[in-house]
């Protein structure tokens, strides 16, 4: 049986039905992220004064990753319209264009992930803490590249200290009270950074494997049915734009408020 | 993005795409510029309002013309006007209740 309406418009709708489909599924998206957004603003102004932090993520990161985006998002569009002028070559051009966007942007949020992880904050039994990314651990003692601050208020606005010196800290592990990295479970700052950004790049990977099959085993679709295959490359387009918009909100939100 | 309402012509996306890239190139410097500079002010209020303004015209850019939503039917505008709807109200109900601590609880 023949699928309806996936290359003529539906007439009661006037597009086609994958369309419609996207359509709604996006409609969907924009509650859920909606919904972890609210999650952010409650958090937030929740949080006791001088208990947010600041400046820490690397805005260079979140910059770049913004323009990488934004350029896939272009050679998306320029795909799906070399497709409909039937210039399949720069179809083939264009989307890998996007796949290899795609993966670096993961790259360095991979690499931003990576930082977290081996960034710990360690309470001492004298009361200060010592903060830092993590060089070396044995049974005797820990090695930090960092710094020790008196105050734990002192490691939550970076932005306001102009002048950090870090060094090599070492610690006793005799002199540890608590010793946690920067992970999901240090505050909520890092709560909801990494579930917004971790569902953001979810979508990411997603999106990615789809545009990989369209770019590779899936465009054999060009040759037989080339109408059909362009309004796919179109839903994926749609997709992958949504995933933009929402980076767009994402990036000044954490990186620079 | 129907062939019968927007008949293509993969030069004239170029050229657009060239000068969307580089208002988000812009746009995304005056994001970054509004949130270091001094002239804002110490208040979050407002330079939280002045970055999301134009993180509102970014996506104003890529909603509008990449995704082709400023000539689109008018079953997408139904679908996309009840999401904005829900979405109004789901962020109207969290401004709403962020001060409403239950009596007796810590309020900072």
């Amino acid at each position: 049986m023949e699928i309806p309406y996936t290359v003529e418009n539906r007439p009661d709708t006037g597009i086609y039905n994958a369309k419609v489909g996207i359509w709604l599924f996006l409609a969907s998206e924009v509650m859920l992220f909606g919904g972890l957004f609210s999650a952010y603003v409650l958090l937030r102004v929740g949080a006791p004064e001088g208990h947010w932090p600041h400046g820490w993520l690397d805005v260079r990161f979140g910059t770049i990753n913004t323009i990488l985006l934004a350029l896939s998002a272009i050679t998306t569009l320029l795909a799906w319209a070399a497709c409909k002028v039937r210039e399949f070559g720069k179809f083939k051009f264009f989307h890998a264009c996007t796949i290899l966007l795609a993966l670096t942007f993961l790259g360095i949020k991979s690499y931003e992930y990576h930082d977290k992880w081996i960034h710990y904050e360690i309470q001492l039994k004298d009361g200060t803490f010592a903060d830092g990314h993590l060089e070396e651990q044995n049974d005797k003692e820990v090695v930090l590249h960092g710094r020790i601050v008196k105050d734990e208020k002192d490691l939550y606005d970076l932005r306001a200290q102009k002048d950090i010196q870090l060094g090599e800290v070492k610690i006793d592990l005799a002199n540890i009270v608590k010793m946690q990295n920067y992970g999901p479970w240090h505050n909520t700052f890092t709560a909801i950074y990494f579930t917004l950004t971790g569902l953001h790049a979810l979508h990411i990977l997603g999106g990615t494997l789809v545009i990989f099959y369209l770019w590779g085993p899936g465009s054999k679709m060009y040759k037989t049915d080339p109408e059909r295959f362009t309004n796919r490359i179109e839903v994926s387009g749609l997709f992958w734009h949504f995933v933009d918009l929402v980076w767009i909100f994402l990036f000044p939100v954490l990186y620079l408020t | 993005m129907s062939e019968s309402e927007h008949p293509v012509d993969l030069k004239h996306y170029m050229r657009l795409c060239a000068v969307i890239f580089l208002v988000v190139l812009c746009t995304t410097s005056a994001m970054i510029a509004a949130s270091f500079s001094d002239h804002l002010g110490s208040g979050w209020t407002g330079r939280v309002t002045v970055i999301l303004a134009i993180a509102v015209v970014n996506a104003f850019l890529v909603a509008g013309y990449l995704m082709h939503l400023l000539s689109e039917k008018k079953l997408v505008y139904t679908v996309l006007g009840f999401t904005v709807f829900f979405f109004i109200g789901l962020m109207g109900l969290t401004l709403w209740a962020m001060n409403n601590f239950p009596v007796g609880t810590n309020t900072h």
